[in-house]
């Protein structure tokens, strides 16, 4: 039985083909699992009207690596959703902001496990679920909110995404995925959340059954492409924060 | 003589009970995970997806892989474990948290609190606050009494959106450690030398004793 690889030459070719209107999630916390350099072939390929899901939009570090801020700076978005749309500090104003206030780009803000568990649900074939999170807030004002075994819970929706870029610090030619440390964070969740998902790696690319298949953390039939990260600085990886 | 920072960590931190799992959030409470537990056993969980963190590591030993809520390069704990994000907030909405300890912009002594969004802005910064707050079985609360121009940060009803309503378990200031009561916040404990009239002059509600 013959297997194809999916291994793509660079991220050029791994980022080919997205349409404009494209809905985008962006794994990552913090610099661990964040996509850099799909994201830096975006900004190249130029998709326009871009929905783009993350935990941020970026921006509020040093140094500043490729984000949805940039995204946003080259006119490439025309919503994010993410847990935060401003910074963890009142005084911080991320390269988002000013977009954001006036009018050139939505937002839809998410409490995080709630952004994990629509993103797991559009995966799983769930199309709403019922949380505690967020009831009594100003997100849950006219929405729908249920007593259930005595505890109100909101109404919330399933998450589909277009398309997911992941970072992983293992594949092998088939596809199947391991990540490193809290690089996993959303990563898992987007690969079952969309229907084109593109993986840069670490390690070098391994042949099919070359990761046990107990040790894999999103197995290869939810990724369509591979590419493996070049060393730096051709290739960009995480760096170390510098202090605030 | 108020509290400083670490010394308000560590008092906090006396609350904690043999075996808990305590989640830390960004900003001030990372402090606790510098404070000495002794003989409890105390395992820190991290909201994406880190169980069983330690310290942050030393300069020049980082992994930039792993880090906590606050993006710090920790390191792990022997018996850690790492899950993604979807069961790290199950583990929080299951009611696995003994308690989560967040900063906070205003505390309210019916138990709501403030942290996401400041005045007259559009954006907010949420992350995992309202999961942990929902559900978590503790929430504690680390803040600064009064606002930079002297405005309480410790009032009846919080005049920011709120993260959660009627959560919050325990507030720590630089004057003292607290518990939204309904109506009023009782003291207890204050810092030494700082007296139960300082403590009311710069709260916006009722403190009790």
């Amino acid at each position: 039985m013959a297997r194809r690889s999916k291994v793509v030459a660079d991220f050029d070719a791994a980022v080919a083909g997205i349409p404009d209107g494209s809905t985008i999630a962006i794994g990552g916390f913090a610099m661990p699992g964040v996509p850099f350099n799909l994201v830096a072939a975006l900004l190249r390929q130029g998709a326009k009207r871009l929905t783009c899901i993350a935990n941020t939009t970026g921006g509020a570090h040093k140094p500043r690596m490729p984000d949805i801020g940039m995204l946003v700076e080259n006119g490439q978005v025309a919503k994010v959703i993410c847990s935060f749309t401003a910074g963890t500090r009142a005084s911080d104003v991320l390269p988002f902001t000013p977009y954001y206030e006036r009018g050139e780009v939505e937002a839809e803000i998410v409490p995080q496990g709630t952004l994990a568990e629509r993103l797991r649900a559009a995966g799983a074939g769930i199309p709403a679920f019922y949380t505690p999170t967020a009831v009594g807030t100003e997100l849950a004002e006219g929405r729908e909110t249920r007593m259930i075994n005595g505890r109100e819970v909101l109404l919330e929706y399933a998450l589909p995404v277009d398309v997911a870029f992941i970072r992983a610090y293992q594949a092998d030619e088939a596809g199947n995925l391991r990540f490193r440390r809290s690089q996993r964070n959303f990563n898992p969740l987007m690969a079952m959340a969309a229907k084109l998902v593109i993986a840069e790696v670490e390690e070098p690319i391994l042949p099919a059954g070359a990761i046990d298949p107990d040790d894999v953390h999103t197995p290869g039939i939810l990724v369509q492409r591979l590419v493996k990260i070049p060393p730096p600085p051709e290739g960009l990886w995480p760096v170390k924060r510098e202090a605030r | 003589m108020p509290w400083s920072r670490p010394q308000m960590a560590e008092r906090l931190a006396r609350e904690f009970q043999d075996g808990w799992i305590v989640n830390l959030g960004v900003g001030m409470p990372t402090l606790i995970a510098d404070v000495p537990f002794g003989d409890r056993e105390i395992t820190y969980h991290s909201e994406n997806g880190v169980i069983g963190y330690g310290p942050v590591a030393a300069p020049g030993q980082e992994d930039l892989q792993l880090v906590n809520a606050s993006g710090q390069n920790v390191t792990l704990l022997p018996g850690a474990a790492i899950v993604h994000h979807a069961d790290s907030f199950a583990l929080i909405r299951g009611g696995r948290m003994d308690v989560t300890v967040m900063g906070a912009y205003e505390a309210a002594a019916n138990g709501d609190f403030a942290n996401w969004k400041v005045k007259g802005a559009k954006g907010g910064g949420i992350g995992g606050a309202m999961d942990l707050a929902a559900s978590a079985k503790r929430v504690y609360l680390m803040l600064e009494h009064r606002t930079r121009d002297g405005t309480p940060r410790l009032m009846a009803r919080c005049s920011l959106p709120i993260t959660a309503r009627g959560v919050v378990t325990l507030v720590v200031t630089e004057l003292g450690l607290f518990a939204p009561t309904g109506e009023a916040f009782a003291v207890r404990d204050l810092a030494p030398g700082v007296t139960l009239d300082e403590v009311r002059a710069a709260t916006a509600c009722p403190v009790t004793e």
